[in-house]
């Protein structure tokens, strides 16, 4: 069926990329705060490039996404399933870039060098000041784990478009189905 | 294939949605055991605080440990003779300024000065290209422990009792039967005694560190702040005096700038690099790589020191953290206690407020 409706290719790629470093960046960043051990170095250490990478790639799929709509949802599903699908999106996309800018201000607030490694040192977004820093440093996990449900509640609605539905919503950010 | 959306019966739908449970069930539960909820035993930097809050009691807005201090500031003078040792412009010849804190051990800000025989000398210099070298030293040769479980452990059994307020001599001495490496630490504490000036100590890292050269070659190291020239003692605290420390820094700084060497030693073969509670034999190579001085301090609650974490893991380019275990959860303690004062100083919601008064 040619018909079948399809996020452009860009997007997908990006979509799998992003979700993959995503979900990554929030195990990381609870595992690293979890613990005293040598693993505590080591990942943050990955957890700040890595956010840093996430934040790039994020502005340029949003400025895809812009220019580039996806495609409709079945026509048949109910309002509020379409509302919720549209409202938990743009959340996703905007923690995708607050999440990035809260841990560059926070450090930046908590008077700390923005490391990146391998030399790399970003400049300082915000005052030295330290309620701002704690403010930051709470939202910094509060909306984690805003950003953690938000996935669970995707990633079942994807399931349930894709094994119980079976509407085309699943297939249309993944492969296409040759008929 | 027909319209997909028709089917809306799927077969083996009650399998369908149990694997969907799975999934998100799952995924919940691994984010639990990754952060720690559902993993109770592990060591986390919260418990580590905590058993420090518990030993120094609640004191809003102060550090966890090494509460009581005043800030100081000044600059260091780089003699550059660590320069082909580490690529730090830091060592080029040169001034770098620095932002320093002089405190003791233990969580209480109103602790007597004479209350443990440890001063600590804690220093940020400020890199001109933004980097910066954060250091936090004590007046000890060796520390006692060698991880952070050890240290953890050394909390839990040095809390004070509600009756003494000090701790329970025999949980203290089951500590040390079952830590040997508390060895060499046991054996300098007997002869320790609270200094009664800041100036005359020598401040050590006990961690070690690797400088890295421009050539990529890397040295293990340990560094030392060490007075420069001889500082006369001070005449010793009036009876009853317990805030001695902070009037002889003040008074000493009356007169001129302090002075202190900052020695870095290199290590032999073998000498090990992942063990603060083990001493390194004397006759290392030593290099001077300069001299910190300061010129002024002001009280740690306005001082500008107060919002500083000294995490001895920041770290310009030409020093990095060794594989001492004792680094990493000195990072991740550092950063909560850091949070929780911060927390209280910027009085967000369900935090106690620091008092100010008393301040
Ligand atoms: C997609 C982006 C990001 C996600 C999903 C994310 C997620 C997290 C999570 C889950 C935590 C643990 C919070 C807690 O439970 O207390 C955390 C902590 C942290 N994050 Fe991020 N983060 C992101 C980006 C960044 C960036 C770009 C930076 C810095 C450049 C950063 C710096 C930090 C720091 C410094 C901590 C706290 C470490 C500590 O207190 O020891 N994060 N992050
Ligand atoms: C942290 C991980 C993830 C993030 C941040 C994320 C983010 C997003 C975003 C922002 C969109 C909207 C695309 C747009 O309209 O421009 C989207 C769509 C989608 N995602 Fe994810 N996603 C993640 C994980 C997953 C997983 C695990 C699945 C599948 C099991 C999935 C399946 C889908 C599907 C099927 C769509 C298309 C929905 C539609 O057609 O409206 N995603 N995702
Ligand atoms: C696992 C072991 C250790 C733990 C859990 C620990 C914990 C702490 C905590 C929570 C603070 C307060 C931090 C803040 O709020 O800014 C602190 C301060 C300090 N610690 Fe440690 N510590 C450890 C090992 C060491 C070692 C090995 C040294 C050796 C030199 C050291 C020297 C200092 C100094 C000098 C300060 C005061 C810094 C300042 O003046 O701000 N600590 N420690």
């Amino acid at each position: 069926m040619n018909g079948q409706p399809m996020f452009h290719p860009f997007a997908r790629v990006m979509h799998w990329l992003m979700a993959t470093m995503i979900l990554a960046m929030l195990f990381i960043g609870a595992g690293m705060v979890s613990t005293v051990s040598e693993k505590h170095q080591w990942l943050v250490g990955i957890h700040k490039p890595l956010g840093a990478a996430v934040f790039v790639l994020a502005l340029v799929r949003l400025g895809f996404r812009l220019t580039h709509p996806a495609p409709p949802l079945p026509a048949d599903l109910p309002l509020w399933q379409k509302l919720a699908a549209h409202a938990s999106h743009w959340l996703l996309y905007a923690l995708m870039l607050a999440m990035p800018l809260i841990g560059w201000g926070m450090l930046s607030a908590g008077g700390y060098p923005v490391t990146l490694g391998g030399g790399i040192q970003l400049p300082s977004i915000l005052p030295a000041n330290p309620a701002l820093f704690a403010w930051l440093r709470e939202s910094h996990r509060y909306l984690a784990w805003l950003f953690f449900l938000t996935f669970l509640a995707h990633m079942g609605a994807a399931l349930m478009h894709g094994l119980i539905r079976r509407d085309g919503v699943l297939r249309s950010m993944t492969v296409a189905r040759r008929d | 294939m027909h319209d997909p959306s028709s089917k809306r019966r799927p077969p083996h739908a009650l399998w369908r949605w149990a694997l969907i449970g799975v999934a998100m069930a799952g995924s919940a539960a691994a984010f639990g055991y990754v952060g720690g909820w559902l993993a109770p035993g592990r060591l986390t930097p919260n418990s580590l605080v905590d058993a420090l809050q518990a030993n120094g009691g609640d004191h809003p807005g102060y550090r966890r440990n090494h509460a009581k201090g005043i800030c100081v500031a000044g600059h260091f003078e780089s003699s550059g003779l660590l320069a082909p040792y580490s690529s730090s412009p830091l060592f080029q010849p040169g001034n770098t300024p620095l932002v320093g804190r002089l405190a003791i051990p233990g969580g209480n800000p109103y602790a007597p000065d004479s209350s443990a025989p440890i001063r600590s000398f804690a220093l940020r210099f400020d890199l001109p290209d933004g980097e910066q070298w954060r250091t936090g030293m004590n007046a000890m040769p060796v520390f006692p422990v060698s991880t952070p479980e050890a240290f953890y452990e050394l909390q839990l059994a040095s809390h004070p009792l509600p009756d003494t307020g000090k701790p329970d001599p025999e949980r203290m001495k089951a500590f040390f039967t079952t830590h040997p490496e508390t060895t060499a630490f046991l054996a300098w504490v007997k002869t320790a005694h609270p200094s009664a000036s800041y100036a005359t100590e020598t401040y050590n890292s006990l961690n070690a560190f690797y400088l890295r050269d421009a050539g990529g070659q890397r040295h293990a190291v340990r560094w030392r702040v060490e007075p420069e020239g001889a500082i006369p003692a001070a005449s010793g605290p009036a009876a009853g005096d317990t805030d001695y420390l902070a009037a002889d820094l003040r008074q000493r700084l009356g007169a001129g700038p302090l002075r202190w060497k900052l020695v870095m030693t290199l290590a032999g073969p073998g000498d090990p690099v992942d063990d603060a509670a083990s001493v390194w034999p004397d006759g290392r190579q030593e290099v001077v790589a300069g001299t910190v001085v300061i010129d002024g301090e002001q009280a740690q609650d306005s001082g500008p020191c107060r919002d500083v974490n000294y995490d001895p893991t920041v770290l310009p380019r030409g020093i990095e953290v060794s594989g001492d275990p004792l680094l990493a959860a000195r990072s991740a303690a550092y950063a909560e206690s850091y949070l929780r004062r911060t927390s209280e100083e910027g009085h967000l919601p369900g935090t106690e407020s620091p008092k100010e008064a008393a301040r």
